[in-house]
């Protein structure tokens, strides 16, 4: 798309654009082709001399079994989180959207977690559930269920994945009260006189008529477990314990940073990399329906 | 309908309707009950914590836990850096990635909407890919290029890598193209140049879309994890979201959990606040830039 109406110059475009294509070159495509670069070669022990290597880097991170461990972790993680964070933002917006006293209220006190940093989510969840000092891990403990999530892996990860959808939540939770005010209150209403009770009237037209919402909340959610939960699982577990809690990024850090692994964080990297090109892309094929229907 | 208000049948209804009260206060409560314990931890001292037996009601230690994070680079236990420097160092990298965000968006989105010149294209989608290489995915080159160009442990490497963004350039781009013609043309008319119609027209008409977009962002750069982590290695340099996750380390019983907490609470306020006190603008940036 483009304007009628434009201005004639010939350099000044060019000026508007350098600061950002600068910064995009510079800090995004050049070290972007650097990963793809770096993915099919080997570095000697003292980073003098590369060798290409085909896909060696690829093969040997999927036949290597901990990574395979990765995968599982972090598909059960970001399903979970995906899954548990839609859900309860559904079921509170909707409560939320009804002719309810408070509406704005409850509102209020429901969007502000989306302030919150993942880092500071996964720290607030510590001071709770920490089996030493947190009042409700020392409930469990009291109880008699053994309550340690820096020890059990099962625990680590049931705390990551609650800690990543608290903090989820609020999102989903405006682009579904979003997504609920575009829905004609004539149809609701007509429905109702036709007798559909509430539950009735949320599945069949309330639920389809968000689907398109839904869908694009379930693409960013997946985006924001696989990147923005680094934070949560850095401050809550580091990985651990053993390896229970290792998303891919989390790898990603600890094989590039800590272990200094270029070529395994690279194609870890690359991988990456095509999962949120088809995340985006299947993103924005569907913007276009969503503008279509509203 | 006076013989059904006391009747069971009525009673029933009533209890059915605050159904819906019940499940939003639950939700609440689950979302503002780690908030409070953390608030209710950083009024007492660290003794009581480490033993487990942190009370559920406001402690005295407030003022003595809040003055020492604030100022003093040591607790009982372990040292840190004062969140002083640390509030002032993540103020410095939000506000900078925010402006900057917005500022360099804004001028391509201009030449992007308002010019005909080759290569238009190619540069629009150059910056449309940006959006499928979060830092995640290139976290070792992009270190490497920072610290080739002596930017670690700088301002500038902290907020400069960050501020490419497409969303904001899609929003701007969005909102220039429903700009009428006629506004354009009568501009033109009266003899404003391009960089004149940018300042004088252009800029007071996206008062509103700059500080939606500035709220989400200013929340953005706050709330950087991975990037600081990276950059950053001097204790002057640490951001407060950084600095708490310092502090914990291996999060021991005997740590300073007092300050932690109330470190924790400081580094909550400003982004909780703009939330709240800003909630319209907020959403309609968050909407928007989505679409």
């Amino acid at each position: 798309m483009q304007r009628r109406v434009i201005f004639d110059n010939k350099l000044l475009p060019y000026l508007l654009l350098a600061p950002q294509v600068a910064v995009t070159l510079v800090f995004f495509i050049w070290p972007a082709a650097q990963a793809i670069w770096q993915s099919v070669h080997i570095q000697d022990a003292f980073g003098l001399r590369s060798e290409f290597v085909w896909f060696e880097n690829f093969t040997a991170i999927f036949t290597d079994p901990n990574y395979v461990g990765t995968l599982r972790t972090t598909a059960i993680f970001s399903v979970s989180v995906t899954v548990l964070s839609l859900t309860v933002a559904l079921l509170l917006a909707s409560l939320a959207d009804s002719k309810i006293k408070g509406a704005p209220v409850y509102k209020t006190l429901l969007i502000w977690p989306y302030a919150l940093a993942p880092a500071v989510a996964a720290v607030l969840w510590m001071f709770i559930f920490n089996p030493e000092i947190g009042s409700l891990g020392r409930l469990l403990n009291g109880w008699g269920y053994p309550w340690d999530y820096r020890l059990n892996g099962d625990q680590a990860l049931t705390m990551v994945i609650l800690a990543a959808s608290w903090k989820q939540v609020s999102y989903n939770f405006i682009f579904f009260l979003a997504g609920l005010q575009a829905i004609p209150r004539s149809v609701l209403e007509a429905a109702s006189i036709d007798g559909a009770g509430p539950v009735r009237r949320f599945w069949s037209i309330t639920f389809p008529l968000l689907s398109p919402t839904t869908f694009f909340l379930l693409v960013v959610d997946m985006v924001y477990a696989f990147c923005e939960t680094f934070g949560t699982i850095h401050a809550l577990t580091q990985g651990g314990p053993g390896k229970a809690t290792e998303t891919l990024i989390f790898r990603v850090y600890q094989d590039g940073v800590v272990n200094n692994d270029l070529g395994a964080s690279s194609a870890q990297s690359v991988l990456l990399m095509v999962i949120l090109i088809v995340l985006t892309t299947i993103q924005f094929r569907f913007v276009e329906r969503k503008v279509h229907y509203s | 309908m006076s013989n059904h208000t006391t009747g069971p049948h009525m009673i029933g209804r009533r209890l059915i309707d605050l159904v819906p009260h019940i499940v939003l206060i639950v939700g609440v409560l689950i979302f503002a009950f780690p908030i409070y314990v953390t608030l209710i931890g950083s009024t007492w001292d660290a003794a009581t914590i480490g033993r487990g037996g942190l009370p559920m009601t406001p402690g005295g230690e407030a003022w003595n836990n809040y003055s020492q994070v604030w100022s003093e680079s040591h607790g009982e236990r372990a040292s840190y850096t004062p969140v002083r420097i640390m509030m002032m160092n993540s103020v410095i990298m939000a506000l900078s990635i925010a402006v900057g965000k917005i500022a360099i968006s804004i001028l391509s989105a201009y030449a992007v909407a308002f010019f005909r010149f080759p290569l238009r294209m190619v540069f629009f989608w150059m910056i449309f890919i940006t959006l499928m290489l979060p830092v995640e995915v290139r976290i070792i080159p992009t270190y490497k290029v920072v610290a080739d160009l002596g930017m670690i442990d700088t301002y500038a490497g902290l907020s400069i890598p960050l501020i490419a963004s497409a969303t904001a350039t899609l929003l701007f781009r969005q909102f220039f193209l429903t700009i009428p013609d006629e506004l354009v043309e009568a501009a033109k008319i009266d003899g404003a140049g391009p960089v004149r119609f940018f300042f004088d027209i252009l800029l007071p008409l996206s008062k509103t879309n700059i500080a939606a977009l500035f709220v989400i962002l200013f929340i953005y750069g706050w709330n950087q994890y991975l990037w600081p982590l990276l950059v950053t290695n001097s204790a002057d340099m640490e951001t407060i979201v950084i600095g708490i996750t310092k502090m914990i380390g291996t999060g021991e019983a005997a740590n300073d959990w007092n300050l932690i907490m109330a470190t924790t609470v400081l580094a909550m306020l400003p982004p909780v606040a703009v939330v709240i006190f800003m909630q319209r603008w907020f959403i309609k940036g968050l909407v928007d830039s989505e679409k």
